[in-house]
């Protein structure tokens, strides 16, 4: 008897209490940077596409929906020739993100992605890819990475020493 | 035998060899970089650590290098000590210090022997904060990416390309810290296996240039067990699928062949499957093109088989066995005619029926590496055959071996034996017209023409067995050191081939290999045939070219039926334009664009290698299968030839029912042809399964197959069925421990890169878990039942004022389809004829200039190229490569100045 009063008065006293429901869509709910939402592909610091396309987003997705196929620019800067995602397939793991070592690839807080037609999920690289730095402002990859591709010669990288004389004789 | 105990397990092992071969053949993961198991131990890397104890009381042990260290009675090792293990991170780690941050854009990464080996030893963080070294790159031509940042100083390419291959132009440069391992100059590597580097490099210093054009990380790779089709050897490969298109051909470990390594026109001539001038539609040619439908096909077709047509065959040389024997059931034994000169017929005929019949050993390529006297009578190996060269080249490092082992020096301390003896002492004896790639390894090269190799050749006959017919050659002080030698030897070879085009250098060849076995000597004999599949048209019924010809001056053809095979190739050009212009309907059935398809009034597209099935006989009668790589319907309206012969044969035939699956065509091949009865329920057919699964061809991490049709449909259909293989177009099936012909990939935890070869084989170098794929067709003889040939003597073209011409073959360029390739096309070299400068001085004739070469009813011109090593009087003349037409050599001609 007691408990079922209890009960009672407690659910009467939540009339005064604050409501936690919001008026989704007119009030948004906040999202930290890094909820783990759509993916994007991201840019460096000179407005280049970071993504390398070394396919280990594809490799670490659980559900294999990444594939791309790698390309080579005119000074030797590789590229993802395409890149597509089937939101239709993805769980939003964040797998891509960890795995992707140039920072290419985010995930962003928009969870915003319902369509009617399923085919509209399957997102191509124009669809990925934005024109900012997302998380992790300048990072450049080819500037650690020890090969020339257009961004840097050999021996200008941030932990490059000049190259190496092969003909000099001294010790 | 030795017994010895590892991480206190006793084993009893062979006693000798060196510990990490002996470690990795039991299975054990001991991380390694410089050692190689067909290149030895040289020690430079100390990855290879282990602990070696005094005796079972010993419990602190020293630390050695396993691959120094010999097996011997008693041993006592472990190799999880503590301190060792400290021992191989810390050398890692070293090593790690100039390694660049590049595996994301790096071609090894995910089957790199150095990633394996850092997660291995467990050096899992860098911790060195400080400066890298680097290094500038070179430019190394069409097929190799150099990126010397990715170095690790192991030696194994200069090992490699230097000391195995015979190559001159890598080497190791500079002092201390910035040993460059490269060329002198930017520049093309000439070596004919420089490829290899791209497999032998623990990192990504050499890697594919033609792969990474269309680049796909290994684990992407839908791989297929396919052969070779570039040359007589039948070399295993690998071919790599994804999106539809082939991305590259690796090398498939086979111990009796290729063994680890593979030559550049085999690994890199598969482009020509991407080539512009690929057939993918069916075409109905009459002065203009039209592009026919599938369904409309049977219209097209139907006056071509009415009753009482003449229909005719051509089967061909490069096409399989299920290919060939479809034709010759469409139209019948009687119109089936081998697409080969007459003169290619009756060599490949003669020199079979000897390989058969004389009870002489035939041998593989890894049996050839043990000879001790090598003869090689007229054939240019290198660009004949050139894997085979490479195994001669091995033969003569095996001799070194001998003389170290004698000295007590174990083989494999690479380094010690070639101190012990730089210059080598091998027997190897090469007669050819002009300079020889093995030139620096043999004992004294020949130069001659080929009446001059016939005679010299049938001298040592002569001297060796009294009863062979005799010839005169002026150089008896070499005939008798050549015939004393193979008369000591334990283990001669003699090769030679069909590619010569020299009847009388081929049984002359054949009557020194004869003479020793009349001595009741041990002697193997090698064959070099032009084409992949010659050994195995030649056992079909059939007549060459030349009847063909003849017979059609009586009896018009009707309708003509070409397989795979461009007639202008094999027969002078007048002569296939006067045959085809009497033929009513041509039909031909090919994957490239050729003068041949160019006539024809209906062209089919046929799948090349890797979109089709099928059954290769190699130079040795090794019967081959290899698989399709691309699932049918990615290229057009391309489908196998047998397929399409098929469909013609249920045209022609209306209750004809047709065959169902490849296994179908293959049953009925055996069942007609008597001559492929060994084969029988020899291959895995189509029903074959393990664990009641196919063989996937996808790697278990096989990415994005949810994603990559997704955007034609969402929704995801069945993979590709295959009907006609054990494998799967898919990465669910049994992947572990497939048969030995089955391989799809080289894995194993903790082994991505292709160094997991060695857990597929019973030991590092030797064979095949399960025995080395193929069967060998022909049984040899016990007894000899042949005896010698008759030469007819040398014809003396001594004052006619005609040449002497002989064939130059060349590695890039002289086959039909390897020479479509595009990074081979900046190798090909234009026509040309070879001729000594002194020579050419008489003549009045100056180099690069263009003569006339007139050889029996063609003209030619050729740009002239001076080669010191020529024989007087003697001129060679390229064949087969593009732009050239067929010319019936050898044989004299003309040339003169323009």
């Amino acid at each position: 008897m007691y408990s079922i009063l209890r009960t009672l008065w407690l659910t009467f006293l939540h009339l005064f209490h604050k409501s936690e429901t919001v008026e989704y869509p007119e009030v948004k709910p906040y999202l930290a940077p890094r909820y783990r939402g759509r993916i994007v592909l991201t840019r460096d610091s000179d407005m280049n596409e970071r993504c390398v396309a070394c396919n280990l987003c594809a490799a670490a997705c659980p559900t294999d929906c990444i594939s791309l196929q790698a390309a080579e620019g005119p000074d030797g800067r590789r590229y993802p020739e395409f890149f597509r995602i089937n939101f239709s397939r993805c769980i939003f793991c964040g797998l891509c993100e960890e795995a992707c070592p140039t920072y290419a690839i985010q995930l962003v807080p928009d969870f915003e992605m319902g369509e009617y037609d399923r085919q509209n999920l399957v997102y191509e690289k124009e669809n990925l890819l934005i024109s900012g730095q997302g998380k992790y402002p300048d990072y450049n990859f080819y500037k650690q990475a020890g090969v020339d591709m257009g961004v840097k010669k050999k021996g200008e990288g941030e932990n490059e020493e000049k190259p190496v004389d092969t003909k000099t004789l001294l010790p | 035998m030795a017994k010895i105990k590892i991480d206190g397990k006793q084993f009893e092992v062979e006693a000798g060899k060196n510990l990490l071969d002996t470690c990795l053949e039991l299975g054990f993961d001991i991380p390694h970089f410089c050692f190689h198991p067909a290149l030895g131990s040289v020690g430079s890397c100390r990855l290879c650590a282990v602990k070696k104890y005094k005796d079972e009381e010993d419990s602190r042990g020293r630390i050695v290098m396993s691959c120094m260290e010999p097996v011997t009675d008693g041993l006592i090792i472990s190799t999880h000590d503590e301190e060792e293990k400290t021992f191989r991170a810390e050398v890692v780690e070293s090593l790690m210090t100039n390694h660049p941050h590049d595996c994301p854009v790096c071609d090894e990464g995910g089957e790199c022997h150095l990633q394996d080996m850092t997660v291995m030893t467990g050096h899992n963080y860098r911790q060195f904060d400080f400066k890298k070294r680097t290094y500038q790159n070179q430019e190394l031509g069409p097929f190799i990416k150099h990126e010397m940042n990715r170095c690790i100083q192991c030696y194994r390419c200069v090992r490699f390309y230097k000391d195995y291959a015979g190559g001159k132009d890598l080497n190791v440069f500079a002092s201390n810290n910035r040993v460059y391992f490269g060329r002198f100059e930017d520049g093309t590597l000439e070596n004919e296996f420089s490829g290899n580097l791209t497999e032998v490099c623990p990192t990504g210093v050499f890697t594919d240039k033609t792969a990474h054009k269309h680049f796909t990380r290994k684990w992407d790779l839908s791989n297929t067990p396919s052969v070779c089709t570039h040359c007589s050897l039948g070399c295993n490969t690998l071919a790599g699928e994804r999106y539809g298109t082939l991305r590259r051909i690796r090398n498939r470990y086979h111990g009796d062949i290729n063994g680890y390594f593979l030559c550049d026109r085999g690994r890199f001539g598969y482009e020509f499957v991407g080539s512009d001038n690929r057939i993918k539609e069916i075409w109905k040619q009459n002065g203009n093109r039209e592009v026919v439908s599938s369904e409309s096909l049977s219209e097209v077709l139907s006056g071509a088989f009415q009753e009482g047509h003449n229909m005719v065959g051509i089967g061909s040389p490069r096409a399989s066995l299920e290919a060939n024997y479809s034709l010759l059931s469409l139209v019948g034994t009687d119109h089936f005619y081998h697409g080969v000169s007459a003169h290619e017929y009756e060599l490949t005929k003669m020199a079979l029926d000897f390989m058969q019949n004389s009870g002489i050993q035939i041998p593989t390529l890894k049996q050839m590496e043990t000879a001790d006297v090598v003869l090689i009578l007229g054939e240019d190996l290198v660009n004949t055959a050139p894997r085979m060269a490479l195994a001669v080249r091995q033969a003569a490092r095996h001799s070194m071996n001998k003389d170290a082992g004698a000295k007590k020096i174990p083989e494999w301390t690479e380094l010690a034996v070639r101190d012990n003896q730089p210059v080598l002492s091998t027997q190897i004896y090469v007669a050819t017209p002009k300079k020889d790639s093995l030139d620096d390894v043999i004992k004294q090269p020949f130069r001659g023409g080929y009446s001059e190799i016939a005679a010299l050749a049938s001298s040592v006959a002569a001297l060796l067995d009294k009863n062979a017919p005799a010839a005169d050659s002026e150089h008896k002080k070499l005939a008798s050191d050549i015939a004393k030698a193979l008369q000591n030897a334990e283990n001669p070879l003699i090769i030679s081939g069909v590619t010569c085009g020299d009847k009388e250098v081929l049984q002359s060849a054949c009557n020194v290999a004869q003479a020793l076995l009349n001595n009741d000597k041990k002697v193997m004999l090698g064959m070099i045939f032009p084409e992949s599949n010659s050994t195995g048209l030649s056992l079909f019924p059939g007549k060459p070219l030349a009847d063909l010809f003849a017979s059609s001056e009586k009896k018009p053809v009707d309708t003509l039926v070409v397989l795979e095979n461009d007639l202008y190739r094999r027969a002078e050009t007048g002569q296939v334009n006067d045959f085809l212009l009497k033929c009513k309907q041509v039909i031909v059935l090919d994957q490239l664009q050729n003068e041949t398809t160019v006539k024809a009034d209906v062209v089919l597209p046929a799948a090349v290698f890797s979109e089709s099935e099928g059954t290769l006989v190699n130079n040795e009668g090794r019967a081959q299968r290899f698989y399709k790589a691309i699932p049918d319907g990615e290229n057009g309206q391309a489908r196998e030839s047998w397929l399409w012969l098929n469909e013609l044969k249920e045209i022609k035939e209306n209750g004809f029912e047709g065959w169902s699956s490849l296994d179908d065509v293959f049953q009925s091949m055996l069942n007609e042809l008597p001559a492929f009865a060994a084969l029988k329920g020899k291959f895995p057919d189509e029903g074959f399964r393990m664990l009641g699964r196919k063989i996937p061809r996808e790697s278990f991490r096989y990415s994005g197959r949810t994603s990559i049709h997704a955007r034609e449909s969402v929704s995801e259909s069945y993979p590709p069925e295959d009907f006609d293989s054990p494998f799967a177009f898919s990465m669910e099936g049994q992947q572990e421990d497939p048969p030995s012909s089955l391989i799809t990939s080289y894995w194993s935890p903790g082994w991505n890169s292709v160094q997991a070869t060695n857990k597929y084989l019973d030991k590092p170098n030797g064979d095949l878990k399960g025995g080395n794929p193929g069967i060998r067709i022909f049984p040899t003889a016990a007894k000899s039942k042949t005896s010698y040939f008759k030469l007819n003597g040398s014809k003396s073209n001594k004052g006619t004022g005609e040449w002497q011409l002989f064939p130059v073959y060349q590695i890039f360029g002289s086959e039909e389809l390897s020479a479509a390739a595009s990074s081979l096309s900046e190798r090909i070299k234009e026509p040309f004829l070879l001729l000594h400068p002194d020579d050419a001085r008489d003549a009045g004739i100056d180099e690069s200039t263009a003569v006339q070469v007139e050889i029996k009813n063609e003209k030619l011109t050729l740009r002239v190229n001076f080669e010191n090593s020529l024989p007087r009087k003697v001129a060679g003349v390229s064949l087969q490569l593009p732009g050239m037409p067929f010319v019936a050599l050898p044989g004299s001609g003309k040339i003169t100045k323009m």
